[in-house]
């Protein structure tokens, strides 16, 4: 016998925030239920097994006393936030920047980048 | 010393996401624009918002803050027919002379001092302030340590400095949400939320991610009734609220020791330079009263953005900057009828906290009408109704008080010779009371 598991999640891909209901047999998603659209759906299906976020933060600059404001390029998982953002604090970096600029490769080994979202010169 | 004298065809008052685009349409339509902006660059808010979630609706992305001005920011950059004014601030409006129908502004730049500009339209996008400690009456002292969410997000995304370790956050406003993670994410502890309603104000998924991923608590139906500290905030004082009175319940007043209160307790449009002008203010949305063109009741002013009336998606604001540029550029360029005053009033309805445009001229053929609901109904429909007789109703799967709703009317929506528009929000199906 399988065994069945139902978790409870709000979508957190549009302002709607749809209440979703995912079903999961022995660990696997069978139904996502309670979306509005295919991107629920999505997101519930990563969100019971492997919950990711897209971490915003804050390096230095060199000889500069405003931080420059970055992103990891794509959502990292959930549990691993706390490590990027150490990576991310101390990190310091020498202009000049453009958006998009890859301010730490590989972050922690999550195969995503942090890049840059201002540009200083 | 003579103070320079410029001229314009559209003076945009503000470079945030509303002026931006404001000065992007003028250009476009053909007018010669200024952008006075009293910070040392563009961008506004959008800035200190480092946070992603900018820009869904306009481009399909999830930006932060500062990519979603730095596009439009490189927008008017190569328009050619913008010229932004940093360091410089919009003091006053005068509409008295109006030679050949021009306004002037004063304003004062660093390094140029005092200056006129005479400008042909004006576009206001000054955004929006933080309700303050002040205006919410907390008992006790002035210890450091309180400040308005707005504030402590500029003071740790801009200028990198914490602004503490043990945090109470009042009010659930998406402010305080997105403040609360980010103060997390800077190594803080947030010890709860406190919202004096008994609903959320912000967006259910800034809830689900900024609070419920760190399994930060949001009491609702509390507030913050006291702080103690006398050089530095020491603790704060937590009270239950009767739902139906709004007031503190006597006998459930708890302490919490903590070093910061942040409150996000509402934001309310900046209007300084619109009443050096004489701009009519409604009540509702604390901003100029405007027709369909965004066109404030001075003639040549219009407005936009969280000036007109507090936005929660950049998005809408950029596309209502859009619509006001536009629209000032034609006042400017003399392509415009002349406007007849004897225009439709609109008014809030069932369940309908603010609306706008507050009046509508006679022969528009695009209304544009953004309204905040005072209630959360779910499958509800928002019904229009012209001089007592429905005239046309949109379904939505939601409408809460947290997010502006936007629907579209054409002519064929305005029944010849009405006076009166009155629009509410209802459950699907129903008709809206007293009408
Ligand atoms: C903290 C916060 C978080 C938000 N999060 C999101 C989000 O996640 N997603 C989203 O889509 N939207 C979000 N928003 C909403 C949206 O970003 C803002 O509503 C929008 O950027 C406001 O643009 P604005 O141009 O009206 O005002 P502002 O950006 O405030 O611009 C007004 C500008 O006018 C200038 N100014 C004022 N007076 C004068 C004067 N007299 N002379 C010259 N210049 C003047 C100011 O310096 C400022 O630069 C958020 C808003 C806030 C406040
Ligand atoms: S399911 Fe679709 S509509 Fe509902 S919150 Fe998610 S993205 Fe938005």
């Amino acid at each position: 016998m399988p065994t069945r598991q139902t978790k409870e999640f709000t979508c957190v891909q549009c302002p709607m925030g749809c209440l979703l209901t995912v079903t999961l047999e022995d660990g696997a998603v069978v139904s996502v239920s309670g979306n509005s659209c295919p991107r629920g759906k999505a997101y519930g299906r990563t969100e019971a097994v492997h919950p990711e976020r897209t971490v915003t933060s804050l390096v230095g600059i060199l000889d500069d006393f405003h931080p420059l404001s970055v992103k990891t390029a794509a959502p990292i998982p959930r549990e691993r936030i706390d490590e990027v953002l150490d990576a991310i604090a101390q990190t310091v970096i020498e202009p000049p920047v453009e958006i998009g600029d890859v301010v730490i490769p590989d972050v922690c080994g999550t195969g995503v980048d942090v890049v840059a979202t201002e540009a200083r010169s | 010393m003579s103070a320079p004298v410029r001229s314009c065809d559209v003076l945009v008052v503000g470079g945030g996401a509303a002026g931006l685009s404001a000065a992007a349409a003028a250009a476009e339509a053909g007018a010669s624009v200024l952008v006075a902006e009293r910070e040392d660059r563009l961008g506004g808010i959008l800035n200190q918002c480092i946070h992603n979630g900018f820009g869904l609706h306009r481009f399909g992305l999830e930006l932060t803050g500062p990519e979603y001005a730095a596009r439009d920011v490189a927008r008017i950059a190569g328009s050619g027919a913008v010229m932004p004014l940093l360091e410089t601030s919009v003091l006053s409006l005068d509409t008295s002379s109006r030679q050949g129908g021009r306004i002037t502004a004063k304003l004062v730049g660093r390094g140029v001092g005092l200056f006129d500009v005479s400008c042909g339209a004006v576009v206001l996008a000054c955004g929006c302030r933080e309700r303050t400690r002040g205006q919410i009456n907390i008992a006790g002292g002035r210890p450091a340590g309180v400040y308005t969410a707005g504030t402590a997000q500029r003071l740790i995304n801009v200028d990198g400095a914490l602004v503490g370790r043990r945090v109470v956050i009042l009010g659930s406003g998406d402010i305080g949400l997105i403040m609360a993670r980010r103060m997390t994410w800077e190594g803080a502890d947030v010890l709860c939320v406190c919202e004096l309603a008994s609903e959320p104000g912000g967006l259910r998924r800034n809830i689900a991610q900024c609070l419920d991923d760190y399994g930060i608590p949001l009491h609702l139906s509390t507030t913050v009734t006291q702080v103690f500290g006398k050089v530095r905030l020491e603790g704060v004082e937590l009270a239950d609220v009767d739902p139906a009175t709004r007031r503190p319940v006597p006998g459930t007043e708890r302490r919490v020791d903590c070093d910061t209160l942040l409150l996000s307790v509402g934001l309310i449009p900046s209007n300084e330079v619109a009443a050096t002008a004489g701009v009519g203010i409604d009540r509702r949305t604390g901003g100029p009263s405007v027709d369909e063109s965004l066109e404030t009741d001075v003639p040549g002013i219009f407005v936009a953005g969280n000036e007109l009336h507090v936005h929660d998606l950049a998005d809408y604001v950029s596309e209502e900057g859009l619509e006001a540029g536009a629209n000032a550029a034609a006042h400017a360029l003399g392509r415009r009828g002349s406007r007849r005053d004897d225009g439709i009033v609109v008014e809030c309805g069932e369940n309908v906290g603010s609306v706008t445009p507050q009046r509508i001229a006679r022969g528009a053929d695009e209304v544009v009408m953004r309204l905040r609901s005072r209630g959360r109904v779910q499958d509800a429909d928002i019904v229009l109704v012209a001089d007592g007789r429905e005239a046309r109703r949109w379904r939505r799967r939601i409408v809460v008080p947290s997010e502006m709703q936007t629907v579209k009317l054409s002519a064929a929506d305005l029944p010849e010779g009405i006076g009166r528009l009155c629009v509410g929000v209802v459950a699907h199906g129903a008709s809206p009371e007293g009408e």
